[in-house]
């Protein structure tokens, strides 16, 4: 049976509630939380502050450093605290996917660090990461050329789905599921992350892509709203 | 200061056109007038810029900063200024004599230092304490603001600071860097005038802002008599 109807009766392309906050850790450069249904993800900035070890100093220009992980609580199944293989990898892609808009060319020597913790989830968290530590950099006062937006979309059997949840990401009838998480630059519109695990055709990749360049653009005025309407 | 300044976000266009100016915090792409961080949007003549809201201190040639003595070695002080660069208070920068020999004598590790930004150089920031009102501070009260609401503290010309001073009789620095130097004769006096200095920068959006302090202060004192 094909995929005509989704688990939580959304369209298909239509995300979960989506909620961002500004200015939530008073002790933070530069901090937000941002959510997609009960995907929760929250976002520290610290700096530009001096490198520490002083061999990863970069004399030319400053260094983005991201630092992803779940926490214990956040997955039905206790997870195991600590770096995994896993959050190692989303907090590299993360900051491949920041740092095309972040320029740091002033600040030599220097590291800006984001931390971002998944307080709940339900698959898409690297999304969720990723676009509150675009509000969160953006709040520290970092110099950027541009935000990220970031959406994941998935192909359940032959159907273009938006935002999966972890239900869909466990689909196995017809084709299986694929799930392809992606992020863009709002104004320019160009991809700074694209993953996929599953299957897909290179025609069936360009229309989720499209796809999910839509829904970033509602995720992207969420974005600016809630930076616009920040208390100091 | 009455019109309400917007906010805008990186990537925003601020204004169109080829008789606008790039200034602090902007850039030109094509025809336009970009944001490259986030702040208040303002316009000077035909110059657009940001005032910024957040970010860490960024010291400029002529500040008046208030650092701490980090480590000490043969030709100076590195001090820590709240930047994100090394900063170096050097000997020849200190106006009387020094027994070279012991630097530690003067100003020890941990010691707080008012001081003016020499230079911004590449490497680091030189520091110097060749002018008035410089030196070590002895005694006192150290309040930590954000560096991006030190202009709301001083006022326009000095006079929210002036205010605070006459208010409370105390003596006041305000460190670009967002260390407040606060010393009164008593410290009743002190906590007072950090209590203003605290209700300036929670409440720095508001427009017409000293006549607030000035009520707040009588409110104060009101309550004391």
């Amino acid at each position: 049976m094909a995929y005509t109807k989704r688990f939580d009766g959304r369209k298909f392309d239509e995300t979960r509630d989506i909620k961002a906050e500004v200015g939530i850790i008073p002790n933070a450069d530069g901090s937000a939380m941002f959510a997609f249904g009960d995907t929760v993800a929250v976002a520290a900035v610290y700096g530009p502050k001096i490198m520490h070890p002083q061999h990863s100093q970069d004399p030319k220009k400053g260094t983005l450093r991201v630092t992803y992980d779940m926490l214990s609580f956040s997955v039905p199944e206790r997870k195991k605290p600590g770096p995994s293989r896993r959050s190692q990898e989303i907090s590299k892609v993360t900051e491949w996917a920041l740092s095309p808009v972040v320029n740091l060319d002033e600040f030599p020597n220097t590291v800006v660090d984001v931390h971002i913790m998944i307080f709940q989830a339900n698959a898409s968290t690297r999304c969720a990461g990723i676009n509150a530590a675009a509000i969160a950099l953006a709040h520290a006062g970092v110099p950027m050329s541009d935000l990220v937006s970031s959406v994941s979309v998935g192909k359940m059997d032959e159907t273009i789905v938006v935002d999966v949840i972890k239900e869909e990401e466990d689909y196995e009838e017809g084709e299986g599921a694929t799930d392809i998480a992606t992020a863009f630059t709002s104004n320019s519109g160009k991809l700074t992350l694209l993953q996929l695990d599953g299957k897909i055709s290179p025609k069936k990749l360009d229309e989720a892509v499209e796809k999910a360049r839509d829904a970033c653009k509602k995720i992207y005025e969420l974005q600016k709203k809630t930076l616009k309407e920040a208390k100091e | 200061m009455s019109e309400e300044r917007e906010k805008v976000i990186p990537g925003e266009i601020l204004e169109t056109g080829e008789d606008w100016l790039p200034g602090e915090g902007t850039r030109r792409d094509g025809k336009n007038i970009v944001a490259s961080r986030f702040g208040l949007k303002e316009i000077q003549n035909r110059l657009v810029k940001i005032i910024p809201l957040s970010g860490v201190y960024i010291p400029r040639r002529g500040n008046l900063v208030i650092g701490v003595v980090t480590d000490i070695n043969f030709s100076g002080w590195n001090m820590d200024i709240n930047a994100p660069y090394t900063s170096f208070l050097p000997l020849a920068e200190c106006p009387r004599f020094f027994n070279k020999e012991d630097l530690a004598e003067y100003f020890d590790i941990g010691d707080m230092v008012v001081c003016k930004v020499k230079a911004v150089k590449r490497k680091g920031v030189d520091l110097s304490l060749k002018s008035i009102g410089l030196g070590k501070i002895e005694d006192g009260m150290i309040v930590y603001i954000n560096s991006n609401k030190v202009p709301r503290v001083i006022g326009k010309e000095g006079s929210m600071i002036k205010i605070i001073k006459d208010a409370t009789k105390c003596d006041i620095v305000v460190g670009q860097n967002g260390v407040v130097w606060i010393k009164g004769k008593t410290a009743e006096n002190e906590m007072l005038a950090k209590e203003t200095i605290l209700f300036i920068t929670g409440k720095s959006y508001l427009s017409g802002l000293t006549e607030k302090v000035q009520e707040f202060l009588s409110k104060k004192f009101g309550e004391k008599k």
